[in-house]
Order: structure tokens, then C-alpha cells, then sequence
């Protein structure tokens, strides 16, 4: 970002131009400057600024029925039977009922434990139960009102920590814990409850079904992953590869919320094309994408740490809990990252971790950028900074002391040989907010008695913030090996050369940045690159779109296939490929390199034990937050955010910022006002009048400093970053929200009424001479 | 009933129930699906539409109180406005959206129409280009992509760009930055 300053931002004139770049990087826009480190132009911008782009709703086909989903109202029931209102003229429309399923009704995941629509039992509240399609939108709402679920309610199970059902549980430990505590002389403890977030893509889940001549389908849709819905419905539809194609529409905003959901939407979809033998649109509206679809899972993280009088961390315990709803969805390993990343950036000899995703009756949770990481390692830093408060030592200066650098070891045995930037992106934020001057401005502000700013009467503290975090690039242990990932490129007989992957473009650059790297390892020009649409009937399986494994995993593989082309082209030519490939292709027709994945040299799991080398790399990033807070209402105004993020190696400046910058704004809405509310199993707040996301008044300055700590094992050296700004922001703002109260909120979201309890239970306590034990460092 | 009334400077005349929302008459009726829904109840500003100038959600708006007004979209506002045959490249555009282009402003894209006609009437306003002035502009537009921070620097980049070109021209005026 490049809008600076630090305080308040009451009529500041922008600054243009832009500041300076980040050293090395060239933010100027224009296809000239396309290589990796410059900025071309968004290859997709003009289609979406002018309208023209086409989103799944904006697609036509002629002669298309609505489809719509009956889902129950109960949380837990027994389901006796759909009753079709015999009143009701049921020629003119088609109802799908779980019977109608040729295959398994299962939406293939992990575990085959959900339907694709309920029978015997209903588990969550909003869960899909039938299907109707009607040729115009009023005769189907009618239809729909004829639908009646005869069910026999259960007594449903709500609180994870009562739940009896576990879908999956690590243990993993290194050291000796207890040894550990013995050693300590100062025990920290802390349980911290985060809740569900919906990621809130602006476009909703959409998929149009299209049947087949073959019998097949092919569905069009807003989606992450077009093979796992391919998987889906060939499993559940019963048809060979060629009779399911899925083909990504333009997708507006995905942040893992279109990575497993569009698989059971694109079956219903297609079970109601094959029952009506007509395409079916099921566009979602808001209110049902936020009833029905997947949130952040809820975590109770309970962590304990040891340090000794010298003051080195010498023991973690840790124990998570994440709420996986009704059914397992990606639960097991948004739970391992989750458990993996929960002991935060810091060497420590003793850390025992133990983890469990279990069963609630609520909607399913599944990915959300971050993927369990968030949870835990907001955990992990309010650790630190309550530590460094019973120290009385700079939370920035604790950090450097205990912050990994290279040759140190991780929980799970892996050693960090190379590309670890936690001191870097943790000085380089530093020394950017001017953390320790603005630290010590705020601590004699709050010195001042009756301080008072602005002309109203209300009392606003100051505070800032520090947090620090790690995110492993790329697949949990040996998951991008199982992936089998392939990325392909094609030099046509026409001359034309065309990436082919299943990396999806959903705003983060894919179609961006996929042709830069090409350009470059071919030596041409990136207009000569073309990138082929998210077709599974024309691109190979590159893995879904998800895990900040785009850049560096399916991007090293369209090096590698680059790579390879070049060679083969300059072979036959005996001259450089840029000059000589138009005239190769006339003579030799098309020539075609599909490049599959390798596993990193040196990189071992070993799943059974959960011990090596959990990520191949990780990336390191730092969060620094001001804010204000309204101390007689508790209302938080976040002010700025310096974040500095090491991705191992910039492709595109302008799109890695605006990763950072929008992951950042995720964070802090994560910190401050996203909360879902239920009763019984169901979200109170299903529309977007009552699940608030911030506004543009509402999100603070973001200044982005990207630091470049590169992997040996991808070609470029890239890692991730996608989601490693979402790690970090929300402890940052927490932090900055003690400073300016003297609280520590546990919970997310810091909302105005936990301030405010926290300050009147600060105050009694204060009085009562009885400090909880959460906050041992006592009042300021 | 029947209504008439232009889109970007086209007279348009449909005959439609009067409550048929805005959004729909221009997305199903006319064909143009650049405007966006994404919450059909006001709170988020993807069906952002300009009425006489002005900004509204054209999800909240009834067909019938359109009669006799003017309805701009983001398909009138490229000089040249792309079909099939002639897909849209870097130098069709606007003033405002070159800037989006140049800034990173647009990411997944599905918020830009909306915020490109905020965006419209905020350089039409003549208000300096503040920070806080833009994000005000930009309030009833949630963006979940960017952050907001390169949509403001879009925004800023285009009222200078607008400026300079209007002093060129030797009319100093509304779009001058303080």
C-alpha cells in the first residue's frame, strides 16, 4: 500500500504518486515490464472493468429452469418422509429426493459421511433434504411451499466440548513437558475461544448444470477446485471422465468458501438437469449462502507456557479443540495445520500439542485462507504478549530472543535449513510502525490523568499491537505428493503458446502471474503466453486452488514445463526458442510438455508418526496494529496495520500487496466485528445486514512491505501468501487493545461489549483485590 | 406497465410489473449483466447504478420509479464498450478504470462495477480527493479483495489524472485536488 501515516486520517490528502518501491521490486504497470518482480497489467482487468467478464449468473441458456433446495429447520431430527402437497400440480416442475441419486449419495472428501441430500437423519439446521426446478422463478417458490419434511426432532449436540464424536485427533509432542515446567519460573496460561467466519466472497455460490448428449453433464460455476467437483460427480452421478465436465465461470472471491462447497452444489445442480433434461441455474442468494455454506471453524484453544528465570521459553502445552459441524468435511486437516502452526514462530526444546476436530449439529465448517493456522496462532501470540507483560519486557524485544532463525528445529523434528525470515519481516515491520517510539508514547499517555483527545467527551485510548506468524507453503506432510499434481504447456501447430492448469484465477492473479513465469523461462514476450480456461475436458489436474500453493507448487511446474519446451524447441531449431518457435511449430506440428510434480529434494513426512518436514517451506510474517479505542463504549477503530510478509520471492508486486493488503483486512475484521451468533444450530445473523464485514471506513491504512526470503526447492524461489497475512493481523489488533485498556480479550471478536466487560470485571477486581488469573501482570 | 427512460444515453422502453427491481430489468431483460447482485437487500452495493448522477443500489430500486430518468452503468463507461468479437485491452478504458487497472483496484472483479459507478460519482462531485473523502464515497461498497487500499489509490489517481487533464485544457474546476 502506499498510502502512509499513522494517525488518524481526518481530511489527509493522498499522496501520489505512489511511495517508492520495495527495493528490487517494479511496481510500474504496462506489458512491457512483465517479467517476475514487475507488474503487468491484470490480464482479466479490462473484461472486469468493463462489465463484460462472465460470472456464472451472467451466463445465458436458453430454455434454463431454477433450481431450489429444501433444507430442514432443525438442528437434529429424525427424517420420516417428503411430503408433496397432493393440492399441487407437480407435472410442471421436477423434485429430486435422495432416492434419485444414481450413485452413492455421498459429496466425495475426505470421509464419506455427508450426503448430498439427507435421508434417515437430519443433522444440521439448513441441510439440504430435496431439490425442485421449475421453469420460472415464481411457480418454483410456489412448488417449494408445497414441500413439507415430516421429521421427529433429536435432542441435538451443540457444545464441541460435550461431543462424543471426533473426526480427527493429533498427538504430538518433542521434549519433555513436565521437565520443562519444572524448569519454568514464570507459567503462563490462557484458553481462548475464537468463533465461525464467513469468508463473504461478494459473488455468492453458483453453478449452472448443462446435460449432456452422452448422458453426461457439464456444469459452469463459481468455483476453487474444477476437479474436485469433477470427482463428485462422476462418483455420485456414476460417469467416466468424459461425461463430467466442470468449467469455472469468472469467480468472484473464493478465500477457501468455493473450495469443497461447490461439489455438492454442482450435484444438485446436475441431478435436477437430469430430472427436468434441461439446464438448471442454482444461483444462491445471500441469505441462503450464509445460512447453508462453510464458515471458519470455531477453536477453544487452552495453551500453557513455561519460561525460565533467564527468560527462555522452555515449555508449550497446548490443547485445541476445533467444532467441526455436522459432518468431516476438510476438518482433519484444517485441524493438523491448525495444530502444526499452534506453537507459533519460536524454538522451544518441550511442546506437547493435542488436538481434536469433533461433531456438533451445526453447519459444516470447512477452508477459509489461513485453514486452522489463525485459530491456533492467535492462541500462541496472545502467549507471547502476556508474557512480555508479566516481564516487563518489549513484546518486540521477547520475540527476537525466541523467534526461529535457521538451524533450529520445529515440534515435529523438521529443521528450518533455509528461507527463514521471522527476524527479518519482524524488524523490517518494526522499524516501519516505529513500534518501541509509538509504544512508549502510548504507555505515557496513559499516564496523563483524565486524558482526553478530540472535542467529544468520550475517553479514547491509544494502543499498538505486535504479532508474529509462520504459515506453511503448500500441503500439510506429504499431501502435495498424494496430489500428483500436473501443469502442462502447449506449443499449438498454429504457433500459439498455451499454459494448461486447473489453477483457478478467483482475483488473487493466477492468470496473471502463470503467463509472467512462462514468459520468462521461454524468453518471449507475456503477450505471446496464453493461458487456457479452467476446463477439465482441456487442462490437467494441477491440485485445487487452495493452500498458498499456486505461485510456488503449480507455478515451479509451469517452469519446469517451460523449461522443457525450450529445450526440445532449440534442440530441432539450433537457435533461440523466441525467434525460432513460430517456424518449429509450422514444421513439427504441436508440440505438447506435461510436467508432474516431484517431491522436494530433502523434504520427508511421515504421516503415521506426524514427524519431518510438515511444509516444504514456511513463510514468516509480522503484524503491526494501532488503534483507537472508545473507552466508554468499547468501540475499536483499528487505525493502521504495517504488515511485512516474506513470500519467499515476489512474482508481481501490485498483486502480492493486494494479497497482503486484503488478507490483512480479513484479519482485522476477524479481530473486531465478524461474528456469527446461534441459537439452537442456526446462525441468527444469516444476511449481510447483520454479519457485518468492514467497510472502507471502517479498515485501516495497510502499508505492506514484502520481504523475499526464497525456497531452493521451487524454481523461482516462490513460497506462499495467500494466506499468511490472515495469520497474524487479529493478534496484532488484540494486542494494540490492551495497550490502549489494560485488557486482555480472549475471544474473538475484541467486540465492544467484551471490552467493556473485560474493563468493568478489570476495575471490580482492581477494587476487590482479586486479579483473574488471566491477567497476572496486573493493572496498569 | 410501461416505462421509459434511458441507459447510458440509450431510450429504453419496457413494459414490466412496476415492482420488477432495477437490478433485473437491466441484468434479465436488457442483457447487461455487468451490474452485479450480491445481497439483494442494499447492504453491500455490487448493483451500484448511477440515477440522474446519482448513486444507487438497483437492487432497492422498483422499475416504476425509473420512468423518465437517466440509468448509467459500467457498460457506458469505456469509450468503446467490448463485445465478442472485440474484447476490451488496457487502452478502451476510462479514466477511472485505467486506474483500477494500473493500481490493482480490481480483483476478483464482482464489487468493480459497483465501485467503479461510486467511484464515477465521486470525480463527478468535485470534492478534493482526500483519503477519508474517497472512503466515504466508497462506504455503502463492501470490497472483501483489496483491502479498499488500492481501490482509494485508484480513485486518487483518477481525480489527479482528470485534474491535470482539465487544466491542460485550461479549465481549472471541479475535479482540482486542495
Amino acid at each position: 500500500m502506499t498510502i502512509r501515516g499513522t494517525l488518524g486520517r481526518a481530511a489527509a490528502p493522498v499522496i501520489l504518486p505512489p511511495d517508492a518501491p520495495t527495493p528490487g521490486l517494479d511496481r510500474t504497470p504496462g506489458l512491457d515490464r512483465a517479467p517476475p518482480g514487475r507488474s503487468p497489467l491484470r490480464r482479466e482487468g479490462p473484461a472486469k472493468l468493463t462489465g463484460t467478464a462472465l460470472y456464472t449468473d451472467d451466463l445465458v441458456f436458453p430454455g434454463a429452469w431454477y433450481g431450489h433446495t429444501i433444507r430442514s429447520t432443525e438442528a437434529r431430527a429424525r427424517l420420516l418422509g417428503v411430503e408433496l402437497d397432493p393440492a399441487f400440480d407437480w407435472s410442471r416442475v421436477v423434485v429430486v429426493t435422495a432416492a434419485d441419486i444414481p450413485g452413492p449419495n455421498i459429496v466425495n472428501l475426505i470421509q464419506d459421511d455427508q450426503p448430498i441430500l439427507a435421508f434417515g437423519e437430519i443433522r444440521h439446521h439448513a441441510e439440504p433434504v430435496a431439490l425442485v426446478a421449475a421453469p420460472d422463478r415464481a411457480l418454483l417458490r410456489e412448488a417449494a411451499a408445497h414441500v413439507t419434511l415430516r421429521t421427529e426432532p433429536l435432542v441435538p449436540v451443540l457444545d464441541p466440548l460435550a461431543s462424543g464424536q471426533v473426526f480427527a485427533h493429533y498427538e504430538l509432542s518433542t521434549g519433555d513437558v513436565a521437565a520443562g515446567f519444572a524448569e519454568a519460573s514464570l507459567v503462563i496460561e490462557g484458553e481462548y475461544r475464537v468463533g465461525h467466519q464467513e469468508q463473504l466472497y461478494i459473488e455468492n455460490n453458483a453453478m449452472i448444470a448443462v446435460p449432456r448428449d452422452d448422458g453426461g453433464v457439464t456444469v459452469h460455476g463459481s468455483l476453487q477446485c474444477p476437479y474436485y467437483v469433477h470427482k463428485a460427480l462422476r462418483r455420485s452421478l456414476l460417469l467416466t471422465d468424459a461425461q463430467a465436465q466442470v468449467i469455472q465461470a469468472e469467480t468472484g472471491g473464493g478465500f477457501g468458501g468455493k473450495e469443497e462447497y461447490p461439489s455438492i452444489l454442482a450435484l444438485h445442480a446436475a441431478l435436477l438437469a437430469r430430472a427436468c433434461e434441461r439446464p438448471v441455474r442454482m444461483i444462491y442468494d445471500r441469505h441462503e449462502d450464509l445460512a447453508a455454506t462453510t464458515k471458519r471453524h470455531p477453536a477453544i484453544v487452552t495453551y500453557r507456557s513455561g519460561v525460565s528465570a533467564d527468560g527462555r521459553l522452555v515449555a508449550q502445552d497446548i490443547e485445541i479443540v476445533m467444532d467441526a459441524g455436522a459432518y468431516c468435511t476438510l476438518s482433519p486437516v484444517v485441524l493438523s495445520r491448525g495444530t502444526l502452526h499452534s506453537g507459533g514462530p519460536y524454538a522451544c526444546p518441550n511442546v506437547r500439542i493435542r488436538s481434536r476436530a469433533v461433531a456438533t449439529n451445526t453447519p459444516p465448517n470447512g477452508a477459509f485462507r489461513g485453514f486452522g493456522a489463525p485459530q491456533t496462532e492467535f492462541a500462541a501470540e496472545m502467549q507471547v504478549n502476556r508474557i512480555a507483560e508479566a516481564l516487563a519486557v518489549s513484546p518486540l524485544e521477547l520475540r527476537r530472543r525466541w523467534l526461529y532463525r535457521p538451524g533450529d528445529t520445529t515440534p515435529t523434528g523438521q529443521v528450518l535449513r533455509e528461507s527463514v525470515a521471522a527476524e527479518e519481516v519482524l524488524d523490517r515491520a518494526a522499524e516501519a510502525a516505529e513500534f518501541e517510539r509509538v509504544r512508549a508514547r502510548t504507555a505515557a499517555a496513559r499516564t496523563e490523568p483524565g486524558h482526553v483527545t478530540g472535542h467529544s467527551t468520550h475517553r479514547i485510548g491509544h494502543g499498538i499491537g505486535l504479532a508474529l506468524a509462520w504459515h506453511g507453503a503448500g500441503f500439510t506432510g506429504s499431501g502435495e505428493v498424494h496430489l500428483a499434481s500436473v501443469a502442462s504447456v502447449e506449443l499449438t501447430a498454429d504457433g500459439r503458446i498455451v499454459i494448461l492448469t486447473g489453477s483457478t484465477e478467483m482475483g488473487q492473479g493466477t492468470k496473471t502471474i502463470f503467463p509472467q513465469l512462462a514468459a520468462e523461462a521461454l524468453g518471449v514476450p507475456i503477450e505471446a503466453v496464453d493461458f487456457a480456461p479452467q476446463d477439465t475436458a482441456l487442462v490437467p489436474d494441477s491440485g485445487p486452488t487452495v493452500a498458498s500453493r499456486t505461485a510456488m507448487v503449480v507455478g515451479g511446474l509451469v517452469i519446469g514445463a517451460c523449461r522443457r519446451l525450450r529445450a526440445v524447441v532449440e534442440e530441432r531449431s539450433g537457435g533461440p526458442f523466441a525467434g525460432t518457435y513460430p517456424a518449429d511449430a509450422r514444421a513439427h506440428g504441436p508440440t505438447r510438455i506435461d510436467e508432474h510434480f516431484e517431491p522436494y529434494p530433502g523434504v520427508e513426512f511421515d504421516d503415521t508418526t506426524y514427524r519431518g518436514d510438515a511444509y516444504p517451506a514456511f513463510g514468516w510474517a509480522s503484524a503491526i496494529a494501532e488503534v483507537d479505542v472508545d473507552l466508554d463504549t468499547g468501540e475499536v477503530a483499528v487505525r493502521s496495520v504495517v504488515a511485512a510478509d516474506d513470500v519467499g520471492r515476489v512474482i508481481h508486486p501490485v498483486l502480492a500487496e493486494g494479497q497482503v493488503e486484503g488478507g490483512t483486512l480479513q484479519a482485522v475484521g476477524y479481530a473486531t466485528i465478524e461474528e456469527v451468533k446461534l441459537h439452537d444450530g442456526r446462525y441468527l445473523n444469516d444476511r449481510l445486514a447483520t454479519y457485518l464485514i468492514p467497510t472502507a471506513l471502517d479498515a485501516p491504512r495497510i502499508e505492506t512491505i514484502l520481504v523475499e526470503a526464497p525456497f531452493s526447492g521451487a524454481p523461482h524461489g516462490a513460497k506462499g501468501i495467500g494466506e499468511l497475512p490472515m495469520d497474524v493481523a487479529a493478534p496484532a489488533v488484540v494486542a494494540a487493545i490492551h495497550d490502549a485498556t489494560g485488557v486482555w480479550i480472549h475471544d474473538l471478536p475484541a467486540s465492544p461489549e467484551r471490552i467493556l466487560a473485560a474493563m468493568s470485571a478489570k476495575t471490580a477486581g482492581k477494587t476487590a483485590g482479586d486479579a483473574s488469573a488471566g491477567d497476572k501482570a496486573g493493572p496498569r | 406497465m410501461t416505462v421509459r427512460f434511458t441507459v447510458n444515453d440509450e431510450p429504453v422502453e419496457v413494459n414490466l410489473p412496476g415492482v420488477r427491481r432495477l437490478l433485473d430489468v437491466l441484468r434479465e431483460d436488457l442483457g447487461l449483466t455487468g451490474t452485479k447482485e450480491g445481497c439483494g437487500e442494499g447492504e453491500c452495493g455490487a448493483c451500484t447504478v448511477l440515477l440522474d448522477g446519482a448513486v444507487v443500489d438497483s437492487c432497492l430500486v422498483p422499475i416504476s420509479q425509473v420512468g423518465g430518468h437517466a440509468v448509467r452503468t459500467v457498460e457506458g463507461l469505456a469509450p468503446r464498450q467490448p463485445d465478442r468479437d472485440h474484447p476490451a485491452g488496457p487502452d478502451d478504458l476510462n479514466v477511472l478504470q485505467r486506474a483500477f487497472l494500473e493500481t490493482g483496484g480490481a480483483q476478483c472483479g464482482i464489487c468493480t462495477p459497483g465501485m467503479l459507478m461510486a467511484g464515477e460519482a465521486f470525480l463527478a462531485s468535485g470534492l478534493p480527493a482526500t483519503d477519508e473523502a474517497i472512503r466515504e464515497a466508497i462506504a455503502g461498497n463492501l470490497c472483501r479483495c483489496t483491502g479498499y487500499t488500492k481501490i482509494i489509490e485508484a480513485i486518487a489517481l483518477a481525480a489527479s489524472r482528470q485534474a491535470a487533464t482539465r487544466q491542460e485544457a485550461g479549465r481549472p474546476g471541479a475535479g482540482e485536488r486542495s
